[in-house]
């Protein structure tokens, strides 16, 4: 050859460009990566997302404050009371309405039990994308019983609209704290059931452990909150800064990670669950009597101003950006996504990894499609 | 009620008892000036010939930045102040203001003491931000998408593309005289099926679709 | 069944023939996962313990659409995802079939923006529609049963005209 290499050399420099998705079993929704693979290692991996997006901020725009709720469940469609809540505590910050402590109690019982779901849903996706089959089926007969609780509450079971500016809509009907109860007494039993599974189980150790990791400072680069942040060992959580809704009557401890890597925040998310189930029962033993909406002027119209609020959400920090001008329609509202956030520094932890940990990476981000499209 | 030892027939009525913050008329809250505030005066103390206004609403303070000073404060309130994670990045239409169309806002915050801080620049149509990727990474998607939405760019951004609409959308869909129903939607992902001015809702058919 | 489709008219031999292959058809009917947006999840609920979408032989939820048979858009359908949902279709062995799940793939739902098509009939032929925002599980079941209905009813006779 002219160039003084011999014939039989094959140049394996060459990189190859592959399109993970956006129909993908384990994308979680439409999620489009393109990969640049040198063999099975990824050299870089950059996510086009946008394929689910509904115009859902332009909505919001032709919409009351209350109208605007329904909308909210259908981004972060698996923890659609976190949605809501942000919502309203938006509202309520510009109107500088208090309200009344059952409400507060009942909207930390559902923001709790969604917690719960939500983290179901990503346990149950996360183990099945890696190859753990039977943890969907043991989680999601769980994820029923909470979805009850729910429909008995507000008649729905995903997309909630359950939370309104000033309170909560219904109060509790007859039973429900014993339902609730009763089925949060359960529930460790059957938490530490999927542990056996998984937490000491080889494959899902050889899975997880030393896959995607990312150090405390680089997660607060890249704004990374909720369960990737912690798993950094950055112990921040919403509820505990700017604590809302009556948090900062109720114990819970906040887990944290020491690696960074996948298997710390499968382990963070698990000790979450068991933190929500703490505060749900002194939500259940103090609820306290009383109205569940505060008094509220019949048209929310909140004056000329802009302010945003957060809530911990179960994928991290949900905030809402109201922008008022003084007509009962939001100006302009902005929805903080966290899974927008987070995934935006999937390539930092996928680098140099293998294709099949691209899978772990996207589940451990537990990210929402439609919160990240909006 | 405190002992009387002869309660009289006209003793004067007592004033109600307080009543909880839930059952009064809500206070919805006022601006002021914060000029005072210790988060703007520490700005204000790190950068030179300071020509901004502060404003505090809610409690939340919104610093306002003139568009030529933008990175030199974003890099202070970083690099100085510890305001080192960039919470949100968004901007505003005000279709009708005078000077300045867009407000580009930045929700900052610090976690030595969990304080936060929000700077506003406006940004007259047509005029380029200078993107802060540089100083917050996470920037880089929020500016992206601040761009498909609003049309505003970001000078020195690394790859400034539309992020959450497709290639060939027409228009940025947050700006206020973009019509909730697109202007040519279908038409640039099918366009045989699609004829110009088609979509969800025909340009022409008011009520019917298309 | 390429040659013997169409050939003959309604005689017994063909029902006999189709009852068994439409039999066999309807309750193996194998789905696409298609999840787009929250119907997916109520898509994944119907696959739990308690709605057991596998007794009507619906179990497995295959990844590529070329052994998929039936698809489920589950989701809102955006303008940007419309010209794969087409592909995926176009990728799909005959026979073959769609449940539109929702009110997003069967009309637009509440999203009547710039960005959503408004409903997937729009771009591939729908077999049946599922109402909710998002349909229970039983309401997906009550569609999948009427699909079965629906493939009950094919033949390979010749039909007139």
């Amino acid at each position: 050859m002219s160039d003084g290499r011999p014939l039989h050399v094959f140049d394996d420099a060459e990189e190859m460009e592959i399109s993970f998705g956006p129909q993908h079993p384990a994308t979680h929704g439409v999620l489009r990566v393109m990969v640049k693979l040198d063999g099975e290692k990824i050299v870089d991996a950059k996510p086009i997302i946008g394929y689910l997006h509904r115009g859902t901020e332009k909505l919001f725009e032709q919409e009351t404050y209350n109208g605007c709720i329904p909308h909210t469940d259908r981004m972060d469609y698996t923890a659609a009371a976190t949605n809501n809540q942000g919502l309203v505590l938006a509202v309520e910050k510009i109107m500088g309405i208090t309200i009344p402590p059952r409400a507060a109690y009942i909207r930390m019982m559902l923001a709790e039990l969604q917690r719960l779901a939500s983290h179901i849903i990503w346990l149950a996706t996360h183990a099945l994308d890696i190859g753990a089959v039977s943890p969907f089926f043991y989680t999601f007969e769980e994820r029923e019983h909470i979805l009850d609780l729910f429909e008995e509450y507000c008649g729905a079971r995903l997309t909630l609209n359950c939370m309104r500016v000033g309170g909560v809509p219904y109060d509790l009907p007859e039973g429900w704290t014993g339902r609730c109860r009763a089925f949060v007494d359960q529930l460790p039993g059957k938490i530490a059931d999927w542990e056996r599974l998984l937490t000491n189980n080889r494959i899902w150790k050889e899975r997880t452990v030393g896959i995607g990791v990312i150090s405390a400072a680089d997660a607060v680069e890249w704004g990374l909150t909720g369960p990737p942040l912690r798993g950094s060992g950055l112990r921040w959580d919403i509820r505990k800064v700017f604590p809302y809704d009556r948090y900062d009557e109720v114990e819970f401890d906040i887990p944290i990670g020491t690696h960074g890597d996948t298997y710390d925040r499968y382990l963070v998310r698990m000790e979450e669950m068991r933190q929500s189930i703490r505060i749900i029962r002194q939500c259940l033993d103090r609820l306290p009597d009383g109205p569940v909406m505060a008094k509220v002027p019949k048209t929310i119209k909140p004056p000329l101003g802009e302010v945003y609020a957060s809530v911990e959400s179960p994928k991290g920090e949900l905030g809402y950006y109201v922008v008022a001008d003084g007509s009962d329609k939001p100006y302009r509202l902005h929805v903080r996504p966290a899974c927008f956030i987070n995934l935006q520094a999937m390539p930092e932890l996928i680098r140099g990894h293998l294709i099949a940990d691209m899978i772990a990476v996207i589940g451990t981000l537990d990210i929402v499609l439609g919160e990240i499209d909006r | 009620m405190a002992d009387e030892p002869t309660p009289t027939p006209e003793s004067p009525p007592q004033p109600p008892a307080p009543k909880p913050p839930w059952e009064e008329k809500p206070v919805p809250a006022v601006p002021r000036d914060a000029g005072d505030h210790p988060q703007v005066t520490e700005l204000v103390a790190a950068l030179p010939n300071w020509e901004g206004s502060a404003v505090e609403f809610a409690g939340q303070v919104t610093v306002t930045v003139p568009l030529a000073r933008l990175l030199e404060v974003c890099r202070t309130c970083k690099e100085a102040l510890g305001y080192r994670f960039l919470v949100d990045l968004t901007a505003v239409d005000w279709k009708d203001r005078a000077e300045g169309r867009f407000d580009v806002v930045y929700w900052l915050h610090r976690h030595r003491d969990e304080k936060r801080l929000r700077l506003k620049v406006r940004v007259a149509e047509g005029a380029e931000v200078p993107s802060v990727t540089g100083v917050w990474k996470v920037a880089n998607w929020m500016e992206r998408e601040v761009f498909d939405m609003f049309g505003i760019y970001f000078a020195d951004h690394p790859n400034l593309e539309r992020i959450l609409t497709w290639e060939g959308f027409n228009g940025h869909p947050l700006r206020k005289d973009f019509p909730l129903e697109g202007i040519d939607t279908g038409a640039a992902v099918y366009p045989d099926v699609y004829p110009p001015g088609g979509g969800p809702k025909s340009a022409a058919g008011k009520g019917g679709d298309a | 069944m390429g040659m013997i489709e169409n050939r003959f008219p309604p005689n017994p031999l063909i029902t006999t023939y189709d009852a068994v292959f439409n039999w066999a058809r309807k309750n193996s009917l194998w789905p696409m996962q298609f999840g787009l947006a929250c119907c997916a999840i109520e898509m994944m609920a119907v696959m739990d313990p308690r709605y057991d979408l596998a007794r009507f032989g619906a179990e497995v939820f295959r990844g590529s659409p070329r052994q998929a048979d039936l698809m489920f858009v589950a989701g809102t359908v955006t303008e940007k995802m419309a010209p794969i949902v087409k592909r995926l279709y176009d990728q799909m062995a005959e026979p073959k079939w769609v449940i539109a799940m929702g009110s997003c793939a069967t009309s637009g739902g509440p999203y009547r923006t710039y960005a959503v098509t408004q409903g997937v009939d729009r771009i591939i032929p729908v077999d049946v529609y599922v109402a909710g925002c998002p349909p229970r599980p039983e309401a997906l079941i009550y569609g999948l049963m009427q699909l079965q209905k629906k493939i009950d009813r094919r033949t390979i006779a010749r039909q007139a005209g």
